[in-house]
């Protein structure tokens, strides 16, 4: 097993208000079975040890799946591995002596709470917006009243497997939010239990979307190249038109 | 302590609808004076929650992560449960009551798991309502697949995240009640401690993650939803910051701890590759549909996997089980796997793994079937080691995954503290001794939609709660505290880091308390417990401070208390001189090395008493038995 010495240079800022900088850390002994966030731990052991505060990032299920992750590493959100969330990155690709740049999703939408921890609250926002079918608890209908031909379900399935991570906010130019919310608009809006609410949904998520302080979409598609799940930017047309159908 | 179950009178399939006739009602206009607080926004979580809200209570809802829709639900990837008969081929309420019944080895209440069986379909139903995207015929119908052990298919699924797309469905709803103002969500909120007054829950303490603030909150009821404690292992399939505070404090506050020992080892996780590991990945079990587990037959073959013919593999489980196969229920996967390795058949740099071939499945079937049911998991599976699963076979060993103990509850899922209810894998409830595959999401959801909104009411219409606010002395205190331990891990200025003790209590734990357990090694573990729990808080480094962002704090605090939950698992595992599902103690089991019950003795959930902690654990016992009326009890058999 080969061991690397990589070079770190990592955003540190203590909170939302604070000047923030790049700190830069020298780290010996990486294996490439590392997956990225644990040679991270291993950085912040090393500090925790010198008596200097380690490094905050955010990260729950280290499987790809929860979303919490959401480094931008060397400039591009979640690195460089293609539909691979930053959690299951792995140090193998990586060389001895690289230098790595890590820094936290810059969206104004989503401010710094600590070092590369950010506040995405504002997702949840556009989905309390209205990313939801309005069925109660107990109100539901026999399952299989509701046939969903194949096509149909796995459009919407590709779309509802966006996890949430904020990566197509921090790759757009102008910090748009606009794949997230076509992704989760889109799953609900062709499935048929989502079309009563079809057009309210598209307004409302839209606009909170608006209101959140996301930038416009200006078909640059650098959100699909770094969705960790691989999420089509056909969910932003979708969005579009059933905006614009809403509206007019 | 008096611990009455509560489970109703009369025959086993009315139960439930019994109690419901008889359960007290909250009228319609007083309901929004009434508070309830959910700790938790997984399954059980966030449905219990959105259920709550829609019936017109002021609930609030607290997590730890940044957003309610991250809870370690999300990770569940192979599927829901339900007796639907989609298929039919003979499912029914009662197989699949019978089927989680003895898959838990006879160790929960026939009443619960019953109504858990009832509830399943009308979850499926809530769920396709919502917009889950669940698996399709071409049809256009719910498609329905065999999983973990079950002869019949009845496991509804989402491709490999069916947990993520339930709990998006249960976090939209309750989304949906935060617009409607029904429910305040505080993400990013831990809680500290239970407050109680006059000895029923009246709120909770927290400290929110981001400014390092202590909080009070106060209501009529708390429901606990905090998930299980597979993290006092270190190395779990559990999320990184899962864990046993809520419950643990909870424990603390008088709430009895159940079968704290049963814990479930999954058979299929990727194996570990070294010290710096996190975590541990698991490869869903319906891989076992098509897989086919095998070592070599000889220890010393050292061939690549490929190049070792048929005759010289050892496919254990399809000889030793003819009729289930690579189908075995999950504790008898993992413990066959740890048999092997024991043996010197392992593999891998390690040996501690075993193969997991999908050779044949792809000579029969194609490698785009394959691809259409596991691609996304042989991605993962690739992505983390760096080998391809279509080419050779994965390496799987078995690793902590679920609990099946919890907070005591009764049929109601109150636990013995009047107002504190437990849903989800913080409860014990229905999954006695072992856990089967595609049962958790339905337990979660079954508690949460189905049960508690029904249970909280009949507490909140039948009790006398005055009015009570977080100027009490008892949040006071109870907030004095939660900061007194804090500030006290942070200034033991010792040199070890939170990490390096986690890590020890973890190795101790699997290897003592872990796959298979022995009088001697429990004893030895209690011993190491409490010597590595005096040096933690001696010895400890907790970096930084408490008014802001600090995760190696929360880390700290959670560790102290997985520290004496430790305990508790060995002295519980030491207790039950038997063998039963998940608990495998080496002196209670067949020639085969099957699990040897106890019926006799050991019919009991044991549930904890907290009385403190000086040097030792002082615990006591109260057990709860456990009356058979509608199955026989048998041994289990999978041949």
């Amino acid at each position: 097993m080969s061991e690397m010495t990589i070079n770190l240079k990592v955003w540190r800022q203590k909170n939302a208000e604070a000047k923030g900088g790049f700190m830069e850390y020298k780290l010996n002994g990486v294996s490439e079975h590392m997956s990225f966030l644990e040679m991270l731990d291993v950085l912040n052991e090393n500090l925790i040890k010198e008596g200097r505060d380690p490094v905050e990032f955010d990260y729950d299920c280290r499987e790809g799946i929860c979303g919490s992750c959401n480094l931008v590493i060397n400039g591009k959100a979640h690195g460089p591995k293609h539909m691979t969330a930053a959690c299951q990155l792995h140090m193998r690709n990586y060389n001895d002596g690289d230098t790595i740049v890590v820094e936290p999703p810059r969206a104004k939408a989503f401010p710094i709470v600590r070092d590369l921890v950010v506040d995405r609250s504002a997702f949840d926002r556009i989905i309390e917006a209205g990313g939801y079918v309005s069925v109660k608890t107990g109100a539901a209908p026999e399952a299989n009243l509701i046939p969903v031909g194949q096509d149909t379900a796995n459009e919407a399935f590709d779309y509802a497997t966006c996890i949430g991570c904020g990566a197509c906010v921090a790759a757009c130019p102008n910090s748009s939010a606009s794949l997230f919310t076509g992704a989760k608009l889109s799953h609900l809006n062709i499935l048929p239990q989502g079309q009563p609410e079809r057009d309210k949904r598209a307004i409302a998520m839209v606009e909170q979307m608006e209101k959140e302080g996301f930038g416009d979409c200006s078909n640059h598609a650098e959100c699909e190249a770094v969705c960790p799940v691989g999420i089509s930017i056909s969910a932003i047309a979708q969005m579009r038109r059933d905006y614009m159908r809403a509206v007019l | 302590m008096k611990l009455d179950p509560k489970i109703p009178e009369g025959p086993l399939e009315d139960k439930w609808s019994r109690h419901l006739k008889d359960i007290k009602l909250v009228a319609p206009n007083n309901k929004r004076k009434h508070k309830v607080i959910v700790v938790g926004t997984g399954l059980a979580g966030a449905s219990a929650a959105s259920s709550l809200a829609e019936l017109g209570y002021q609930v609030s809802t607290f997590c730890i992560q940044d957003s309610a829709r991250r809870a370690h639900s999300i990770a569940a990837q192979g599927g829901i449960n339900a007796a639907k008969n989609y298929p039919n081929d003979g499912d029914s309420v009662w197989r699949l009551f019978y089927d989680t019944i003895k898959g838990g080895d006879y160790r929960s209440r026939e009443a619960n798991v019953y109504r858990l069986a009832q509830n399943s379909n009308n979850i499926i139903d809530q769920a396709v309502a919502q917009g889950v995207p669940f698996a399709r015929e071409y049809g256009g119908l719910l498609d329905n697949r065999s999983f973990g052990g079950a002869q019949v298919s009845r496991t509804f699924y989402a491709r490999g995240q069916t947990g993520q797309q339930l709990l998006l469905g249960a976090y939209q709803s309750m989304m949906k009640e935060v617009h409607a103002g029904n429910i305040k969500n505080y993400p990013r909120h831990e809680m500290l401690d239970l407050v109680k007054v006059d000895g029923k829950a009246r709120g909770i303490i927290t400290r929110n993650l981001v400014d390092g603030s202590i909080n009070k909150f106060e209501a009529d009821a708390v429901v606990l939803c905090t998930g299980g404690y597979g993290n006092v292992f270190y190395l779990s399939t559990n999320a990184k910051n899962s864990n046993v505070t809520a419950a643990w404090r909870c424990h603390k506050r008088g709430a009895a701890f159940a079968n704290p020992c049963y814990v479930q080892i999954h058979p299929t996780c990727i194996p570990v590759s070294g010290d710096y590991q996190s975590k541990l990945t698991l490869m869903s079990e319906s891989l076992r549909n098509d897989g086919r587990v095998w070592v070599p037959r000889d220890p010393k073959d050292e061939r690549k996997p490929n190049d070792i013919p048929e005759e010289e593999r050892y496919y254990y489980l399809e000889e030793k089980y003819p009729s289930f196969g690579n189908l075995v229920p999950r504790d008898v996967a993992s413990r066959n796997a740890k048999l092997v390795c024991d043996e010197g058949l392992g593999v891998g740099d390690t040996g501690l793994a075993v193969y997991l071939d999908f050779r044949d499945a792809i000579k029969r079937e194609g490698e785009d079937a394959i691809r259409a049911k596991y691609g996304n998991l042989f991605d993962m599976y690739e992505n983390i080691t760096d080998e391809n699963p279509y080419q050779v076979p994965m390496k799987i060993f078995p690793a902590v995954h679920y609990t099946m103990g919890g907070l005591w509850v009764d049929y109601n899922l109150m636990s013995n503290i009047p107002g504190l209810f437990v849903a989800g894998e913080a409860n014990f409830s229905d999954h006695g001794a072992n856990r089967l595959g595609a049962s958790a999401l339905m337990q979660g959801l079954s508690d949460g939609y189905f049960i508690i909104p029904y249970t909280v009411g009949n507490y909140i219409a039948g009790e006398d709660l005055s009015k009570v606010d977080t100027s009490h002395e008892a949040f006071e205190e109870a907030a004095k505290e939660s900061s007194g331990q804090l500030d006290k891990l942070l200034s033991t200025d010792g040199d070890k880091t939170v990490v390096e003790f986690h890590r020890e209590l973890g190795k101790i734990m699997w290897d003592k308390v872990g796959i298979s357990r022995s009088k001697e090694g429990l004893e030895e573990a209690i011993e190491e417990i409490r010597a590595l729990r005096k040096e933690f808080y001696e010895n400890v480094r907790v970096p930084g401070e408490s008014n802001y962002y600090n995760k190696y704090l929360e880390f700290a605090a959670r560790v102290a208390d997985f520290f004496e939950l430790a305990e508790l698992m060995a002295l519980d595992a030491l207790d039950r001189d038997e063998s039963c599902g998940c608990h495998l103690r080496d002196e209670h089991q067949t020639e085969e090395g099957e699990a040897l019950r106890n019926d006799e003795d050991f019919s009991y959930v044991s549930a904890w008493e907290y009385n403190g902690v000086n040097g030792k654990l002082n615990t006591t016992l109260h057990k709860e038995d456990l009356e058979f009326e509608f199955v026989e009890l048998k041994q289990r058999s999978y041949k």
